[in-house]
């Protein structure tokens, strides 16, 4: 058991020598930072939360970038040490390879959530700077770290499994921006298509709820995009937040990186060095 | 009890052999010297042994477990054959990582930096290592926790002559604390005196397993006397011994071991004419060759 933490041990290591922890960090910051002052502008005094309107945007924000940087903090997991020639010799020592994936999964966990926290604090910060501390409610901002966290480990579970399945880092980097791209906005794209077809019919009513829950990139969306903030924009999608409802949407959240991280088992056990 | 067991295994991949029918036995503080032309079996053996990859048919056991079990992991130290670390790691780093996994001690690490000669190089990243400083961080981790097994591939490849040397004495040491070695080359001269026995892979197959005395008697390969003249009398003595020219002053014979003592001493009965004599046995790369069944001389 005491291997995982010496796996992780390194690999955070490995990740900040990477500039991986720095990158992911200021790309979080920068970004909280910016919606944050921007977002906060044109609600002056309406009345709406200051911080209910940045974390709606954030959240916009973080559908893209959160299954960024999980993907890229994991394909290179399993394929570059294959490349590099250091996986046959780890695989000798007296540790599994299930408690060698979790290992790097709870470094590059760890790596995200830091990056995750970092961005939202200075939103709280900054949003706290401006308005005081009174009326805001933080139960948005707390819920958009949980799910963040959740919608990146699905991710990470993503990256290894295409890692392992590969085992060439080149590859493996095409397939997880392919990924990416089909996730956040193909996906989409493709439902929308749908939608547009079938007019309002079964189809419509009954599948794509489901369909949207099931990418988790869109349970994440629907999860911290209240209804009274995007009725504006998306009422056609909180609609259909309705039908598979909360307990859908955290289900999405919470089986996928269970899910990724076992089929990412069930493929790195198949490999031999 | 045997350090290593091996029973007629055999691996296949598709329909291509690779090892066949190979038995094998290393004792407690035995040195192994695996030779064999690249393709012809070794690393894959090795690969059975840890665990890397499957036998086909037989079983392996070491030191009574399966092959890649933990205890079976956690008793064995392997070099391989092209050994690579993460680059952003500096050599300690990289084998304080090591000796964690093995329930070494951090001491421990610092003791096989000290023995490797690498202590000054330790905290540099390892991206800025030579070929020789990796394959010396590859065997301090292979020696880390006091391994029952040491399995090393090509352990002396980027080693130079006088590392080579250090690296026999921490074999002996090894196999001194009790330590059975496997250990596979290519530079067949510096083995015939720093390895108890010999094992000969021959396209998968195990062709020859005996200490070297008993290879080169098995094999009665000719033995090479060399004799030295004064310049002048060269070509009389060769011709009066048989013998082929070398160079100005010397030429050579070729006897079976049991007319070495015979054919000497035809050669001092020549008196003052000889002025020196070399008697060389099969070398170990005759012999490999011949138990090989090649002529070719491999890589």
């Amino acid at each position: 058991m005491m291997s995982i933490f010496y796996v992780a041990q390194l690999e955070l290591l490995i990740a900040r020598r990477n500039m991986w922890v720095a990158t992911s960090v200021i790309l979080m910051a920068l970004f909280s930072v910016v919606l944050t002052l921007a977002g906060g502008a044109p609600t002056g005094s309406l009345g709406v939360d200051p911080l209910m309107v940045a974390v709606t945007s954030i959240t916009t924000l973080s559908v893209y970038l959160i299954p960024l940087i999980g993907l890229l903090l994991s394909f290179d997991a399993i394929a570059g040490e294959a490349e590099r020639g250091t996986l046959a010799l780890s695989l000798t020592y007296p540790l599994s390879r299930g408690e060698i994936l979790i290992g790097k999964f709870l470094a590059h966990f760890a790596v995200l959530s830091f990056a995750v926290a970092v961005g939202l604090l200075l939103t709280a910060g900054l949003t706290i700077a401006r308005y005081g501390a009174g009326d805001l409610s933080f139960m948005p901002l707390a819920k958009l770290f949980v799910t963040s966290l959740a919608l990146g480990a699905a991710f990470l579970g993503v990256g290894y499994i295409v890692s392992a399945k590969v085992r060439q880092t080149g590859v493996a980097s095409g397939i997880v921006i392919l990924i990416w791209l089909i996730c956040v906005v193909l996906y989409d794209l493709g439902l929308l298509g749908a939608l547009v077809a079938d007019g309002g019919g079964t189809f419509t009513k009954s599948i794509f709820p489901w369909l949207l829950v099931a990418n988790p990139a869109d349970a994440f969306r629907l999860i911290n995009m209240s209804a009274e903030t995007v009725s504006d924009l998306a009422s056609g999608i909180s609609a259909a937040g309705g039908v598979s409802g909360l307990v859908g949407q955290l289900t999405s959240l919470l089986l996928w990186p269970v899910f990724a991280l076992f089929a990412a088992w069930l493929a790195f056990r198949k490999i031999e060095p | 009890m045997t350090t290593l067991q091996i029973n007629n295994v055999g691996k296949r991949y598709g329909p291509l052999e690779t090892v066949c029918g190979v038995n094998l036995t290393v004792a407690p503080g035995e040195r192994i010297a695996l030779l064999g032309h690249n393709g012809a079996g070794k690393t894959t053996l090795m690969r059975m042994i840890l665990g890397l990859t499957p036998v086909s048919s037989g079983s392996i056991r070491v030191l009574g477990s399966a092959p890649g079990s933990r205890s079976a992991r956690g008793s064995i130290g392997f070099l391989p054959e092209s050994v690579a670390f993460h680059g952003a790691l500096s050599g300690r780093e990289q084998l304080r990582h090591f000796a964690r996994l093995k329930s070494a001690s951090m001491n421990a690490v610092d003791d096989l930096l000290d023995r490797v000669g690498l202590t000054d190089a330790a905290d540099r990243k390892i991206r800025t290592y030579s070929k020789g400083m990796r394959q010396r961080i590859g065997l301090a981790q292979a020696l880390l926790g006091k391994p029952k097994l040491a399995l090393l591939d090509e352990p002396t490849s980027g080693l130079d002559p006088i590392l080579r040397h250090e690296f026999y004495d921490i074999v002996q040491e090894l196999a001194d604390g009790g330590a059975a070695v496997l250990l596979s080359s290519h530079a067949l001269t510096e083995l015939e005196t720093r390895t108890d026995r010999i094992a000969i892979m021959s396209k998968g197959k195990l062709v020859a397993n005996d200490a070297l005395v008993n290879l080169r008697e098995q094999a009665s390969l000719p033995i090479r006397v060399n004799v030295t003249t004064m310049q002048k009398d060269v070509d009389r003595v060769a011709a009066q011994l048989g013998g082929a020219r070398m160079n100005g002053c010397s030429f050579s014979l070729t006897c079976r071991q049991d007319d070495k003592i015979a054919t000497l001493g035809k050669v001092t009965a020549l008196g003052e004419v000889i002025k020196d004599i070399d008697v060389n046995p099969a070398s170990l790369e005759e012999l490999y060759r011949h138990y090989s069944g090649t002529n070719q001389g491999g890589e």
